[in-house]
Parts: structure tokens; C-alpha cells; sequence
């Protein structure tokens, strides 16, 4: 687990998550995933910098050397809606918090210099994310018939890319948070079986590609260009 | 969805000002919307949202009625005293 694997993740996330401005469901909730999603780019952003040129390492690397996980390149909607899913994006941002909160307090704890530093501000704010999933898990879970199977298939159809999730924490740590909220939210905790990886060394789902060829054009198109 | 005003205290001492309203679909939802919304900017270290279907308010209808009144009351003001010296905190 590296620097730059925990940076990938903060910013590949906050690409995600920022698609979702101006298309959230209501304002409020519009406002509060450009809150995370600027949280997630905080810490890409300081953790690039430690590592290099921000620039450079977030718009010049092509796919196979980035170090994300796979959880958060995937489309917030598997079914290729143009609008995704909000039951997707609920199940993503509960696994992908949950992980960071803990890989983040294990860091401030035990790191040393810039990475134990930006951990140290970045849990506080993984807190509050996970807080946000876990309270649209449990309304939507445990609401209506349909909300309730839109969020189940958004579980199940992420689940197997939650056990990329590891490395400096241990899965059952994980399961510890995330298991009871999936059961008060009255989804099925998914059996465990396939388990995609590869984001760790670069080898990436397609989707990764879509998403850095759109994030990336605009510094490409106009190299040096400033505000 | 429904209702609620905010109220953001900015700082320990003082009293909660009301800073807006939003919409969500319970109280605890309204809470988090208002420390998004309202507190981004280190605006705050207390929130209170209130429903509000909850809030009484006076009708600007009423104004002359509630409010004229109290124009010509100098009375009520504390400025007939003589402020002893010395007399601190006044």
C-alpha cells in the first residue's frame, strides 16, 4: 500500500463523485457530494504533491499507472444509465469510507511526515462520509420496495470489489462496520465469492479509461494553461 | 421532503442566529444538509435545525399593531438614570 495507491483512490473518487453535481436528487444533496468529493480531491491533491508534480501525476499518467482500486473507477451505474444510480453511489461511498476511515486512523497513528499529516486531517472527514452513506443506506435499505431493491443490487453488484479493499487493514475490520449497517438497513450481506483485483499493479477495469480520458482533455488539449 | 430553519451559533458565548432554510426528509437529514450548507466555512460550532411547520410567526399585517406602540415609550428605555461613577459594566 503505497502513497500513491491512496492518492489514486482519493482522486479517482472525487472524479466520480463530482459527476454527480447539479444531478443529485435534491440540492441539499447535491451541495453535500461536492463537499465530499472536494474532501476526496483535498487529499489527492496533498498526497501528489508529496509525491511529485500534482499536475503531472494526475493528468499525464495513462491508465496502467494508476494505482486506484478498481471499487472507485466503476460507474455509478453498472447498467450504463447516463444518469447513474444513487443506489450505486450510496454502496460505493459506504465501502469506500468505511475502508478510509480506517486506513486513515491507522495512518495518523503510525506515519510519520506528510502522509500520517493529511491522514490525520483526512479522518475527520471520512468520519462524516461514512456517516452520509451509512444514512442513505438505512433510508433507502429499509424503504420503499423499490428503493430497498435498487440498493440491494447496488450491494451485490459491488461486493466483489470490496475485497480489493485490504492491505494495511484487515477485511474482518471492515465487515466489523460495514456488515452491521447493511443488516439494520435490511440488506442481504452478499456470500462472498469472486474477487476482482489487479487496480493495485495498474491492471484496470475499462472503465478507468473513459473516465481519465474525460478528466484529462482539458490539460492535454491546453498544457500550462492557468485560470 | 420537508421544511426546516437553521440556526448556526458561531461561536461559544453567543446565541444561535438564524442563517436559512433547506429541505430534507427528516430531522437528522436536515442536520447534516445545514452543517454542508450552512457551516463550510468554519461559520459554526453548533447547529439547530427546526421544523418549520413548527415556528409561530407574527404577520407583517400585524406590524403596526405590535410594533408602533413601542415607538413613543422613551420611558422604556434605561436612560433616566444618573450612572454612578465608578459603576462598572454599564
Amino acid at each position: 500500500m503505497t502513497a500513491l495507491a491512496i492518492a489514486d483512490d482519493a482522486l479517482i473518487a472525487a472524479q466520480r463523485l463530482l459527476a454527480w453535481v447539479s444531478r443529485a436528487p435534491t440540492m441539499e444533496e447535491d451541495v453535500a457530494l461536492a463537499n465530499i468529493a472536494l474532501d476526496q480531491l483535498g487529499v489527492a491533491r496533498a498526497l501528489l504533491s508529496s509525491l511529485g508534480d500534482e499536475d503531472e501525476l494526475a493528468f499525464h499518467r495513462e491508465a496502467h499507472e494508476f494505482r486506484n482500486c478498481l471499487l472507485v473507477e466503476l460507474p455509478d451505474d453498472p447498467g450504463g444509465s447516463v444518469w447513474g444510480d444513487f443506489g450505486v453511489l450510496t454502496a460505493k461511498l459506504l465501502f469506500l469510507a468505511a475502508y478510509q476511515k480506517m486506513l486513515y486512523d491507522r495512518l495518523a497513528d503510525s506515519e510519520p511526515g506528510a502522509l500520517g499529516a493529511v491522514a490525520a486531517k483526512a479522518r475527520k472527514e471520512s468520519a462524516y462520509h461514512l456517516d452520509h452513506a451509512t444514512q442513505w443506506t438505512l433510508r433507502l435499505g429499509d424503504g420503499t420496495a423499490e428503493s430497498h431493491g435498487r440498493m440491494q443490487d447496488a450491494v451485490d453488484a459491488l461486493w466483489p470489489y470490496t475485497h480489493e479493499l485490504t492491505g494495511l487493514i484487515e477485511r474482518a475490520d471492515w465487515l466489523a462496520i460495514v456488515e452491521p449497517v447493511l443488516a439494520k438497513a435490511t440488506l442481504a450481506r452478499p456470500a462472498d465469492g469472486w474477487q476482482p483485483t489487479g487496480g493495485r499493479v495498474g491492471r484496470h477495469t475499462e472503465h478507468l479509461s473513459y473516465l481519465l480520458a474525460e478528466m484529462q482533455s482539458t490539460h492535454r488539449a491546453h498544457p500550462g494553461a492557468t485560470w | 421532503m420537508s421544511l426546516y430553519e437553521v440556526f448556526v451559533r458561531p461561536r461559544r458565548g453567543l446565541s444561535h442566529t438564524h442563517v436559512g432554510s433547506l429541505h430534507a426528509e427528516d430531522a437528522a437529514s436536515a442536520l447534516r444538509y445545514a452543517r454542508d450548507l450552512y457551516t463550510r466555512r468554519e461559520e459554526g460550532v453548533s447547529i439547530w435545525v427546526v421544523p418549520a411547520a413548527a415556528l409561530t410567526a407574527s404577520s407583517p399585517d400585524e406590524r403596526d399593531a405590535f410594533f408602533d406602540p413601542a415607538a413613543d415609550k422613551v420611558y422604556r428605555h434605561p436612560t433616566f438614570y444618573e450612572v454612578p461613577d465608578g459603576a462598572p459594566g454599564i
